[in-house]
């Protein structure tokens, strides 16, 4: 359905890749650890690496959560990824693009063993 | 006792005919069409404009005198509440934190509802509807001004009041009330009125004035109360315009039936969504609290919305889609939104804080199959951190949702563990939903929503004063270190304290 | 029919006499105080008679005087120059 109008109606997305001066954005999640009250959004070269990506923008980022501290990067990697709610196996020294990420893409991530404050269940 | 009573020469329903009714009239020089080009394109079928019923039967004469009535009142409280430095007899200087909500978040919607209500008194060719809207329009220029003069006083103390309507069109927050409202103003006549006079007036608005009110008065804000009460006292009349409309487009004709249903879904979202905001004020902003957002989700929506739904049933009209999933909620929202701002803090124009033992105690009792287990874990390590110097400030930009501009921070209906996330594709574009309620939104009106403007995004395109935090923060008029922050750190907490400090040595 | 209709009324001098004239016309509704304002609410309809407000008042009371002092309502409204009242249809 479309928009009921007086005119003509069409319009830009606001967002469209172009208007990001060569990033994309790129929304990350560390599940269950919602210290961090939302996902993270990111202005992204699709060339990065996502180890890279990782390990000095989303880390340092988690920096106030206790769990950073014991989680180390192989951790991540190894961890369950979902790439827009489909299971990902993660490749760090593969760029974002090459990791199949997209424009508004979603990346979340789960350590087992590493489920927040005060274990399983509380999401904190 | 026998009041002896001056007959009037008219009666009631006499007088508003001939001073309402009788001033429209069937345009000959030009096409009523031509007079009225906006009230067909959204699908709406009237047969019998004069079907319209106006409950309340006020006449232009009637309103100006009750409106000043309750102007002069207003006014000398307000200006009492001057004179006698009525800022020291609150409760908490905290409790000012939900004024400053309020004047950046609810006072700019007030001057919309009096453009979007003067656009609606000029288009619809009914005139007891155009009556009715005008009537609301000017009784919303009165609320945004009267919020304004009340709150004035407080601006002269306290941070974070200063540039509201700047800052209603720049900061992050605030964009979701703005845009809450820039969907209705951008609709046609009818479905504005579906929006702001049924969705949020009937339906909704009992939860932002009833208990927000009942709180000033807890909190010892007298002019806040004053001036919430003479706004609240036209809100009867909005109200019942709101439930007149619905009724009127039903009976009118039987096609109109789907397009109310898919704009009641729309705007009850929407609204619901809007309201998140007023949830944390209630739980965690007023020092007394007077009842929880629960228990008013209870009062207003699940008891007086149920009864309000089996009403309208007669019409084939059904409570709006994801109710269910608003009522589910309840236990969780403030939470989640309180526990929101106090990570950005540091890019709010108000201050947040952490509850104290009581408060905690407070949240245990009212919610007690959700705080302890959720959200308590997550409080006391802000609170240690705290205490450790190491208050949390989040300093990453969060992910919005596309059409209610809220961070994703709701979880999955029944999971408080598990971020909600939905998605469509729409021209080759991903596009990203808090909710089934938001995706449902957008997909309806794909064009319109993908013009959205997401402040986290704009800042990353270059749109909002520049590249660091602090750059964007200056573009929204911020006073840094003073507006935003946290509580015990801000000057608000520093001369709250001299005051509370010379008050207690002159005892 | 048992639904509840509800009318909400600042706790003031305006509304004291309009909430004893409800009290009085409507004995078995059910009245909420919460901070500044009274909340009455009543199974099916609720009237509030013109000539019950005056008698309490002393004086002639205009049923549109309501305006100055109501805060909500829930239910429909019917409004005259003898009465104001509200029920679900
Ligand atoms: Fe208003
Ligand atoms: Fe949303």
């Amino acid at each position: 359905m479309s928009v009921n109008s007086i005119g003509d109606y069409s319009f830009d997305s606001r967002d469209k890749l172009e208007n990001f001066h060569g990033a994309m954005l790129v929304f990350i999640q560390w599940e269950q650890h919602l210290v961090y009250c939302a996902p993270f959004a990111f202005p992204l070269p699709p060339d990065m690496l996502l180890g890279d990506v990782m390990k000095n923008i989303v880390l340092p980022a988690y920096a106030y959560h206790p769990d950073s501290e014991k989680a180390t990067l192989e951790d991540f990697e190894k961890g369950q990824w979902l790439l827009d709610n489909k299971p990902l196996q993660a490749d760090f020294t593969k760029s974002l693009a090459e990791n199949g990420v997209k424009h508004q893409s979603i990346l979340r991530v789960t350590i087992p063993g590493l489920d927040g404050l005060v274990g399983q269940g509380s999401a904190a | 006792m026998a009041i002896t009573r001056s007959k009037p020469k008219m009666g009631i329903k006499e007088r508003y005919a001939s001073m309402t009714r009788d001033l429209g009239w069937e345009t000959s020089y030009q096409p009523m069409d031509k007079v009225f080009p906006y009230d067909k394109f959204e699908g709406i079928k009237i047969h019998d404009w004069d079907a319209w019923v106006d409950p309340f039967r006020l006449t232009m004469d009637a309103y100006w005198k009750y409106q000043s009535e309750k102007e002069r009142k207003l006014y000398a409280v307000i200006d009492s509440f001057a004179q006698n430095n009525g800022q020291m007899g609150i409760t908490d200087a905290r409790y000012l934190n939900a004024i400053k909500l309020f004047i950046t978040g609810v006072s700019p919607l007030e001057y919309a509802a009096h453009r979007g209500f003067a656009f609606a008194g000029r288009h619809f060719r009914g005139v007891g509807m155009r009556v009715a809207s005008q009537m609301q329009s000017i009784d919303e220029l009165r609320h945004a001004q009267t919020q304004l003069h009340a709150m004035s006083h407080y601006n002269k103390f306290f941070g974070g009041m200063h540039s509201s309507h700047l800052m209603y069109d720049r900061v992050w927050y605030l964009s979701v009330p703005k845009s809450y409202f820039d969907d209705a103003m951008t609709a046609g006549p009818f479905e504005f009125l579906t929006a702001i006079s049924f969705s949020f007036e009937y339906v909704l608005t009992n939860l932002l004035f009833v208990p927000f009110m009942s709180g000033a008065a807890h909190n010892g804000d007298m002019a806040t109360v004053t001036f919430g009460f003479s706004a609240q006292s036209d809100e009867s009349r909005h109200m019942t315009l709101g439930i007149e409309i619905i009724k009127f487009m039903l009976e009118q004709d039987e096609a109109n039936l789907p397009i109310v249903q898919r704009w009641i879904d729309k705007w009850f979202w929407r609204g619901y969504r809007l309201l998140a905001l007023v949830s944390m004020m209630m739980d965690y902003m007023l020092p007394k609290r007077v009842m929880s957002w629960r228990e008013a989700w209870e009062i207003y929506f699940e008891e007086a919305g149920t009864a309000l739904f089996e009403d309208l049933s007669r019409y084939g009209l059904k409570m709006p889609k994801y109710y269910e999933v608003a009522n589910w909620e309840k236990d969780h929202l403030s939470h989640q939104v309180w526990s929101t701002f106090y990570n950005y803090a540091g890019a709010t124009a108000f201050h947040t804080w952490m509850p104290n033992d009581n408060e905690m105690e407070w949240l245990r009792d009212k919610y007690p199959d959700s705080f302890e287990k959720h959200y308590q874990p997550r409080f006391e390590h802000f609170i240690k951190e705290q205490k450790k110097g190491n208050r949390f400030f989040n300093n990453t930009l969060p992910m919005l949702c596309q059409t209610c501009q809220i961070p994703f921070i709701f979880t999955e209906p029944g999971d408080p563990t598990t971020t909600c996330f939905r998605e469509t594709h729409y021209k080759g574009n991903r596009y990203n939903f808090c909710s089934d309620g938001c995706k449902d939104i957008f997909e309806q009106e794909p064009e319109k929503y993908i013009q959205a403007w997401l402040p986290v995004y704009q800042i990353y395109q270059g749109n909002c004063g520049g590249k660091e935090i602090e750059d964007v923060l200056r573009w929204y008029n911020f006073n840094l270190g003073e507006d935003n922050g946290e509580y015990l750190d801000s000057p608000d907490y520093d001369l709250w304290t001299q005051w509370k400090e010379s008050q207690s040595r002159a005892v | 029919m048992s639904r509840n209709v509800s009318i909400t009324l600042l706790n003031n001098e305006d509304a004291r006499p309009v909430v004893q004239a409800i009290e009085k016309d409507n004995p078995a509704c059910i009245i909420n105080h919460l901070p500044s304002l009274v909340k009455v609410d009543m199974a099916g309809a609720l009237r509030i008679n013109r000539q019950t407000v005056e008698e309490i008042l002393g004086r002639e009371w205009n049923v549109q005087d309501i305006h100055l002092c109501l805060v909500s309502l829930s239910g429909e409204v019917e409004e005259e120059d003898d009465f104001f009242e509200l029920s679900w249809k």
